[in-house]
């Protein structure tokens, strides 16, 4: 591998592109592009390049570092140029100037300009893909369409078995192993494709809209599998979407594009309060706030509560139940103790809610979580902080939160 | 030659009829030599090539001729039984064995067996032949747009061009006998599955390629691992279109001396005999009906 140099230390970057700038032409005619990129860096804009030259600019001037273990996630309108970047990380689209290098910690390779042997290499062990139509192959079963990339290395038969079957049921489709590709849903195909792509064990993860050509509720599904995986496999992924949510959801990291150029990128509460410029702040405003909000955003301080006497907090609306600060107890106007739970983490698919006890959960709870806990106790939610009940929530306080949130961001 | 309008009521001047005389003239009698240059060149191959010619001849020939031996060496009804069972458990169809077993045990009832066996003898290897060089052509003009380019009036030539043209050529280099029919065959048949692998490689869906290579697939590995597989269904169709072909050819092969079904039709159109041709016609009928209900895909 002649393009390994040694990485400046202290960096962890897994994947990055550097200036990279990539430009289309019908007959890939290199005297236009050239003249192109001369236009690109005297200014000249997407739209003059492409009536003078005929030179489409997919990219212009890219810079992003993608970490180790994170998600990032390629954000823009149709056409912005995600999918050409994404493409450029194991060079479907091959990259006019500028470089893209993946990283090991130690040494990288810059899969943009070097040889073929290489660049197959690479595709081999480091980065792998899921498409958004999924990509496979309708002659295969789903077992050789997971194993295809091991057959492109040389693995034994008997080898490629044993990574198949385990990396289908890490997706869940072990039943499937035998049925054909068209035999599944759309749901299931892409977790094929999820699971080809962890089968060759490469640690960083290229998905473009991999789940935008399913319905909301397996996308959802399958963000929450993604993220699941992604706790336990630990891999570096770039994720193109164009669905604001989605991005907040999986990403840790956002970077948004316009016309080709990455206007802004950092982590999602970043690009939520301080978006740079209208275009960003126009994909903020259509989010569901709701994931987002937390419960300290959304509870009210126990202070402020009324009280039945001093040592007696109201907890609800109609008065029917107390809250004793000093015992930490919950009980109704007759002094008959209700039960109180604490739970300390946010997820709660394993809890099984009692109706009419009372649930207790840390500030840094989720507001789908403080909601789902409302709504299935039917009794208000205490909010605590380090071990201290501070807060509490009912409905008011979540609908409050969500209307103030979406009158504050259409005034901003 | 007085040159005259076909209208009587109009008058054509003079002078331009000369001179249209004279261009006339003037074009006969510079002919290009086509056709000289044609049997010129087949007759420069003759005298220099012969000896490759032979032996290709040869090797066709006794291919053709062992292969033809080997099929009339079965009885017939024992041949009839084994292809019924083959079929059954090839295609798991009642019905296609049915007609494989009766069409058969007409043609042999009509007294056409011999003929049978050296037609499917020479649709056989004519097909071989034109898979063997037409699926690689055809991969090869997929991937070369320039080569595409150049193979597409070729094609059309080799289509177009009627077969009795290019039999002289193919009588003289090789003369009478199983080759020259053979080699006819292949000529006329062998667009077919060029054309359709050329279809098929080159209308792969962009995404499977792009799966491919993203997986680090090879150009090698690529081709069959990714093209040929999904290309497979028109490559098939190819075939079938081919063996078609092939068959539609053998009165012409016939004329050159190749044996077959093709004998007693051009048999019967010299003396006449109704009965005959239209026995012979029925047999090949049959043949046709027959190895395109083998030739059809599985059907679940
Ligand atoms: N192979 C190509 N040849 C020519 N132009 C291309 C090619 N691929 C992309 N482009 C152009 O580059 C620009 C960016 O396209 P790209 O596919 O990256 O957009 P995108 O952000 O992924 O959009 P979408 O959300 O619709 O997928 C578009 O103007 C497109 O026309
Ligand atoms: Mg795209």
């Amino acid at each position: 591998m002649e393009a390994v140099r040694t990485e400046p230390q202290g960096k962890t970057a897994a994947l990055s592109f550097r200036n990279v700038d990539i430009l289309f032409h019908r007959n890939n005619s290199s005297s236009a592009i050239a003249q192109a990129v001369k236009r690109l860096d005297e200014g000249g804009t997407r739209e003059q390049i492409a009536a003078e030259l005929g030179v489409t600019v997919g990219v212009a001037n890219a810079n992003l570092e993608i970490r180790r273990g994170e998600i990032s996630v390629l954000m823009g309108l149709s056409g912005s140029g995600k999918s050409t970047l994404l493409r450029a990380a194991n060079r479907l689209n091959k990259v006019t100037r500028g470089s893209v290098e993946i990283g090991n910690g130690t040494a990288f390779v810059d899969i943009a300009n070097c040889d073929d042997e290489t660049l197959r290499d690479m595709r081999r062990t480091r980065v792998t893909m899921v498409f958004q139509q999924f990509g496979l192959l309708p002659w295969r079963t789903v077992r050789e369409n997971v194993s295809f990339g091991l057959e492109l290395r040389g693995f034994t038969p008997n080898a490629r078995r044993k990574i198949a079957e385990e990396k289908l049921e890490l997706v869940g489709l072990t039943r499937w192993a035998n049925s054909y590709v068209s035999e599944l849903s759309g749901g299931m195909q892409q977790r094929v494709g999820l699971a080809r792509a962890f089968a060759t064990d490469a640690d960083i993860l290229l998905m473009d809209e991999p789940f935008s050509a399913l319905d909301p509720l397996i996308r959802r599904k399958l963000q929450d599998e993604l993220l699941d995986l992604q706790t336990r496999l630990k891999k570096t992924i770039v994720f193109v979407s164009h669905d604001i949510d989605e991005a907040l959801r999986i990403g840790s990291n956002i970077a948004i594009m316009r016309e080709g150029r990455i206007i802004q990128a950092g982590p999602p509460q970043e690009i939520i309060s301080s978006p740079v410029d209208d275009y960003v702040r126009d994909f903020v405003r259509h989010m569901n706030p709701l994931p987002l909000l937390n419960a300290a955003s959304v509870m009210r301080l126990l202070e402020v509560c009324p009280r039945w006497d001093d040592s007696t907090i109201q907890l609800d609306v109609t008065g029917h139940y107390g809250f004793n600060p000093v015992t930490a107890t919950v009980s109704d106007r007759t002094g008959m103790e209700i039960p109180l739970q604490f739970h300390d983490t946010d997820d709660i698919s394993e809890l099984k809610v009692v109706s009419g006890c009372v649930y207790c959960v840390p500030v840094t709870a989720s507001l789908n979580t403080v909601a789902l806990l409302r709504q299935k106790s039917g009794m208000p939610v205490l909010i605590s902080d380090a071990s201290q009940i501070i807060g509490l929530c009912d409905d008011a306080d979540m609908i409050g939160a969500i209307t103030g949130v979406a009158r504050a961001s259409k005034v901003n | 030659m007085a040159f005259r309008l076909p209208w009587p009521g109009l008058k054509s001047p003079d002078c331009e009829a000369r001179s249209m005389n004279g261009l006339e003239d003037w074009i006969t009698s510079h002919k290009i030599p086509v056709g000289e240059v044609a049997s010129n060149a087949v007759d420069w191959i003759r005298d220099h090539c012969q000896g490759g010619f032979d032996v290709i001849s040869e090797a066709i020939g006794s291919c053709a001729d062992g292969f033809t031996n080997l099929l009339t060496s079965v009885p017939p009804v024992l041949f009839v039984a084994l292809l019924t069972i083959g079929v059954w458990f090839w295609k798991r169809a009642i019905s296609t064995c049915v007609l494989v077993a009766l069409g058969l045990l007409f043609i042999i009832n009509q007294g056409y067996w011999q003929e049978t066996m050296a037609t499917l003898s020479l649709i056989f290897f004519a097909t071989f032949t034109c898979m063997l060089i037409g699926v690689p052509i055809g991969i090869a003009s997929a991937h070369r747009p320039w080569l595409a380019k150049i193979l597409h009036p070729v094609l059309d030539l080799m289509q177009t061009l009627p077969t009795f043209v290019y039999l002289i050529p193919t009588l003289i280099l090789f003369g009478l006998g199983t080759v020259p029919g053979t080699i006819s065959t292949v000529v006329f048949a062998i667009p077919a599955p060029i054309r359709m692998t050329q279809l098929g490689i080159s209308s792969v869906p962009k995404a499977l390629l792009e799966a491919g290579d993203a997986f680090g697939a090879t150009p090698r590995q690529r081709l069959w691992k990714v093209e040929v597989p999904a290309a497979l269904p028109m490559i098939r169709e190819g075939l079938s279109q081919c063996i078609m072909l092939s068959l539609s050819m053998v009165v012409i092969a016939a004329l050159v001396g190749a044996g077959g079904l093709g004998v007693p039709v051009v048999r019967a159109l010299n003396t006449v005999q109704i009965d005959t041709g239209f026995e012979s016609g029925l047999a090949i009928v049959l043949v046709a009906i027959i190895l395109d209900r083998l030739c059809r895909k599985k059907t679940h």
